[in-house]
Order: C-alpha cells, then structure tokens, then sequence
C-alpha cells in the first residue's frame, strides 16, 4: 500500500509550513518516514535533503546524529511522547547530555531555562514533576521545549493543539510565531484546522489520497483556491465570524489508500470532474506565482455547484 | 410535530453537583464542586449551545439532565415534572424522551452487535410492546432519515469510518423519537468535510422531527453555527447567558470574550489584523476554587474587591444574564470581540 506519493517541498529558514488534509491523506505518514519513524514494515523512497545531508535510507544510529538536534518531532498527545517514569527535567537534560555533550548539572540548569522560555510558569518545581502531574497545555510545552533544547533548524508539529482548549491553542501558537521569529526555526504544522493555518503559516499543501493536490501561499490558497478539494475544505469549515444558515460539505467520504479511484482520486466527490479525471490522474503542475495544482478543471470554481 | 402545549420544554434549577476525590490513604477526602447554581430554561425547539474550556462541567450538566449522574440538590424539571425525584422505573419510561449522542462514535457503539441490533436497543428496552417486524421497519426508516443504506444493517460497526458510526449514534437516539437530544460533542472526533456533514444533518433532523437539542462543544466556531441560546460556563458556573448573536457580536463577560478572541479564524488577514488578547494560564482546580469570581486570576480587568464578593447571575438589557462585577465599566471597541 503506498501512503504518500510524489511528494516534494521545500522549506526555507524561519518560515512556517502548513500540511492540511483530512485522516488518512498522509499528511503525517510523510514526515514520520522522514523522521526514519514509520513502522517495521514500512518502506521509503526518494530523498529528504537538510543541508548536503540525505535523511532518507540513513540507518538509525546514523539518523540519530540529526534527530532531536537538527530536526525535532512534537506530536498531538504530549502524553504518550513523554516517558511517564521520568521527571521532565531528567528527560530534558537526557537531550543535552545526548546531542551536545553537556554534562548533567548544566543540562538540568538549561532544561529549567527553556522551560520558561516556552512560558511555564515556576519552571524550577515544575521541572522536578512527573508528567502526569501536569495538565494537557503544560505537556505541550514540555514537549516543545524538549523540542526546541537544541535548536533545531526543522520543528514538526503533528496537530499539536488538537488536544488542547482555545485559550491554550492560542498561546501555544503565539509560542510557534516567537519560536520561527527568534531562533529561525523552519516549522512544519500538519494540521485539519484551516483556523489555525490562516493566523500562522507562510505557504500550505493541501493533501489528498496521499498525494499533493495543491500548493502556494497561504493567502492565495485562501482567498483564490485551484483545487476544488480546496474550496471544499474552505466550505466546511464553520467561521466564528459567519453564521451561515447551512455548511457546504464535500460529498461522500475521504478514499481508502488500498482502493484508490482511478484516474484523480478526488474524482467521486469532485462538482467539477470530467471525463478525463476518471482515467487519468493529474499531476501536480506549476501555475505560475509560485503555486502549484493537481487538477485538469481549469474553468471557473463557483461554490453552490459543489454542495 | 410541535404541539401546542407549555414553551419551556426543561427547566434548571439551582442545580448543583459535586464529586468526592480521594486524595490519599490518610488524608480528608476532598470535594470538588462540579457545578454550582446552574439556573436556565430549554424552549421547546430550540438548540442550546453549552460553552466552556476542558473541565468546566458542561458534559456533567449534560449528564445531569439525563439523570445518568444524580445532582446533589436543585430540580431538573421536564415538562413541570422533577426528573431528579422520579422512580428508576417512571425514568426509565421518560428516556424516550431524552436522548443522548455521544464524542467518540466508535467507543460508543457495541463492538458485537450488528447496526440493526444496535439502532433497535433502545426499543427492546423502552418500548418492548413492539413486534420484531415493526422494530425493524422502524430502524430501516430511521436509517434513512440519517442517510444509512438498508444493505447495511447487518454490518459491525468496525466496518464503519467514524462519520459513518456518528450516523449509526444518531439513529440510535432518533429511534424512540425523542422530544431533546443532548448532542455531547458530537463532531469533535470528526474530519473536517464529514463534521459539515453531521452538522447539517443534526440540522434537517432538528427540523424534520422538530427536536429540541442540547449541543455541548469547545469548538466555538460549531456552536455559534447551531445554537439559539448559550450559557457559557466557567469552574461549573454559567458567567454569562445570552442568544447566540448577543455571544457572538457582543459579549459582555470578560470570560466570553477571551474565548472569542482566542478562536482561529479561517482568513488569513483577518487572523493578521487580529490582536489576540490571549488568557493568561490555565483554569484553576475546581478543587480550590479562587475566592470571590471565580474567574479573577485570569482576568485583565479585575480589581481586588473581585475577589471578595461572588458576583451574582443578574439579568441585565433583553433578559441576557451576565455574572461579573464590572461589566457595565468595561467598555471594549466593537474590533475588540473579535480581534478584527
């Protein structure tokens, strides 16, 4: 079964980029096989270049050298990412100890500071904590700061806020923006929440059966979607703002990756697909300005013909 | 399908629930106060939207309504009739009336039993009178009003996705044809495109069999796009209670207000122009709760008698409630509500 295809980006220094799609689009799968993180079973082609390094087929001794320095993974549970029998800062400083060489005194001390960084309040006793004696927020940050201990040139945040109340989402948030702005931090956010994409992220990929069906700039993507996934996704997605008297969802249900249609997978839900669509699968081309579309409609995309 | 009779369906009052927490072998138990004069009327038809962060009580409220937990005191008052002060048996005989749908459609489904079996549960237990034939068509005919197939009636829930199970949920709670569904967040588990869907189905159901709903969501995006009415609560305490169109453009309580502004909005230049007012920390223990307003530690515009005096419930312009001392003082710029 392939759970991504053809997929390729690139990220640039300080930027934030957003990877949205629906359960089983991919959108994690991809960057947990860059992380060398997938199952036993699962097999990844292609290259991931940071620097003049290739992360993909590195074996894991090797890969260790980058991940957690150069490269770090927060995911949605902070729970299940935590080591329940360790004090956050023994977990912290195992970090330090680890990648750079700090002996243990000075990594429990820059442990206790980045705590603080990331905003938990009397960082020095809620280091000695266990993480169940913290709440979700607090956890997050514990994972972000873990994340961050090193500085590493590449964050990826899998639905970090998911779990988490508005209130907190939009400190945590707050904490990403200052984190890209202060230490250069090239964030990938993979994420459903269109919300949270618009306050944050620089550029987006849309993902759809496990492949990119379009990319850009946020703003374009928002306010002049190619893909008519896309616009689907913007319709359903309630506005606090708005209050509409009925959403317009997309129809049916997102594929399963063993069964994919033929042609475009999106072709069975699509308001705008064609002969075409059903026999041949659209690749993702370059539309000028920097975006990019996998879809053969080019008319005109008006949204009541979709619901 | 409405009938003509009393306009308020179900009626709160003074509601209050507490849970006791064992806090070590050698230790007093402690006690947490879950919910604490809650005070409001449903109308029949309309949706209730309850709002509040992660521990604030509004799934226990619902909860109590259901008599699935027992308040400690106050009346829960269904047509006239106090719920609390029923018979298990009458209760029993009432849950036709009163359902539930549930967050996690999967976890809620019984693993072994087919769909069929599990739409038509309800009826074997509350209205038995009814022959194996007419329960089935019944089932068949709540199927579709959800937008299941008939071939599936004999499917395990496994086969399903979990916008599909949702359905499944909600066949289950439509079948004894209920007068209040309380919807406990019924979309939060869902995809994006498949949470539209369930909305506008809850929706053309409300309509179609003129329900009367609970809707119970953190997601407060979703709840100004279903609900009439919203009691908002705080450490199990409603601090402000207004029509959705009152919460929304023009929230009185420093609480409500955070919680607007906190909500992504899904346009990135309006989420640029915004300037988040982001609360401070997080929601004290309900085991310890602050003095006074419960809210004051995280408010920006308490003053320290906010910690001496609880402020009360009061009913202020249109009959919308707000509990806070200083809400006629805080006047906040219109762009204020919702950072744009």
């Amino acid at each position: 079964m392939h759970a991504v295809r053809e997929m390729n980006f690139a990220l640039s220094e300080g930027e934030t980029t957003a990877v949205v799609g629906e359960s089983g689009s991919g959108k994690s799968r991809a960057f947990l096989a860059i992380m060398g993180l997938l199952a036993k079973n699962g097999r990844t082609g292609g290259r991931a270049m940071m620097g003049d390094v290739n992360l993909i087929g590195l074996a894991p001794k090797q890969l260790d050298i980058y991940r957690g320095k150069d490269i770090a993974m927060i995911f949605r549970d902070p729970m299940t990412s935590l080591n329940p029998t360790l004090r956050v800062k023994t977990q912290l400083a195992e970090v330090l100890v680890k990648h750079r060489g700090f002996e243990k005194g000075k990594a429990v001390k820059s442990a206790v500071e980045m705590l603080e960084r990331v905003g938990i309040p009397e960082p020095a006793k809620r280091a000695n904590a266990y993480p169940h004696e913290l709440s979700g927020g607090m956890r997050q940050r514990v994972m972000i700061a873990m994340a961050l201990l090193c500085q590493p040139k590449i964050l990826i945040a899998d639905e970090p806020t998911t779990a988490l109340d508005v209130t907190v989402q939009a400190q945590m948030l707050d904490l990403f923006k200052t984190l890209t702005d202060d230490f250069g931090t090239s964030l990938v956010l993979i994420t459903h929440d269109l919300g949270v994409v618009a306050g944050i992220a620089d550029r987006m990929m849309v993902m759809y059966g496990g492949r990119a069906v379009e990319k850009g700039v946020t703003d374009d993507l928002f306010y002049d979607p190619r893909h008519p996934y896309t616009l689907g996704l913007l319709h359903s997605t309630p506005h606090i703002a708005k209050r509409a008297e009925r959403l317009d969802p997309i129809r049916g249900l997102p594929p399963s990756l063993e069964h994919l249609p033929k042609g475009c997978s999106f072709n069975p839900r699509c308001a705008f697909a064609f002969d075409r669509c059903l026999n041949e699968r659209p690749p993702l081309t370059d539309t000028g300005n920097g975006r990019e579309k996998a879809c053969f409609y080019e008319g005109p995309m008006t949204y009541g013909k979709v619901a | 399908m409405m009938d003509q009779n009393p306009i308020n369906l179900l009626e709160i009052k003074n509601l209050k629930k507490t849970f006791a927490i064992s806090s070590g072998l050698f230790s007093w138990p402690l006690t947490l106060t879950a919910l604490e004069n809650i005070n409001f009327t449903i109308r029949r038809g309309e949706t209730l939207g309850i709002v509040g962060e992660s521990g604030c009580g509004k799934s226990t409220l619902g909860r109590c309504i259901l008599q699935l937990l027992s308040p400690d005191e106050g009346q829960v008052l269904w047509l006239g009739q106090d719920l609390t002060k029923l018979p298990a048996e009458e209760m029993r005989k009432r849950r036709q009336d009163l359902q539930i749908i549930f967050q996690d459609p999967l976890a809620s489904l019984n693993p072994r039993m087919t769909v069929g079996e599990i739409i038509a549960d309800p009826l074997r237990t509350l209205r038995p009178e009814l022959k194996k034939d007419e329960r089935r068509a019944r089932v068949l005919k709540t199927m579709e009003a959800v937008g299941l197939l008939p071939e599936m009636i004999n499917r395990y829930p496994h086969e399903f996705s979990g916008g599909q199970a949702q359905r499944i949920g909600i066949a289950r709670a439509l079948i004894t044809e209920p007068k209040l569904i309380v919807c406990d967040e019924p979309v939060s588990a869902l995809d994006v495109s498949i949470r539209a869907q369930i909305l506008n189905l809850l929706s053309e159901l409300k309509d179609e069999f003129g329900l009367t709903l609970i809707f119970i969501s953190h997601n407060l995006s979703v709840v100004r796009h279903v609900s009439d009415r919203i009691p908002v609560l705080y450490l199990g305490r409603i601090v402000e209670l207004a029509t959705g169109d009152e919460i929304y453009e023009d929230p009185k309580h420093p609480y409500t207000r955070a919680l607007l502004t906190a909500v992504p909005i899904p346009d990135p230049k309006l989420a640029r122009q915004r300037n988040i007012d982001a609360l401070k920390g997080e929601i004290p223990s309900p085991i310890n709760p602050p003095s006074g307003c419960t809210f004051r530690t995280r408010c920006r515009f308490a003053k320290p008698f906010c910690a001496e005096q609880r402020p009360p419930l009061e009913t202020i312009d249109g009959g919308r409630l707000v509990a806070c001392h200083r809400w006629r003082e805080i006047e906040v710029p219109e762009e204020a509500v919702l950072g744009v």
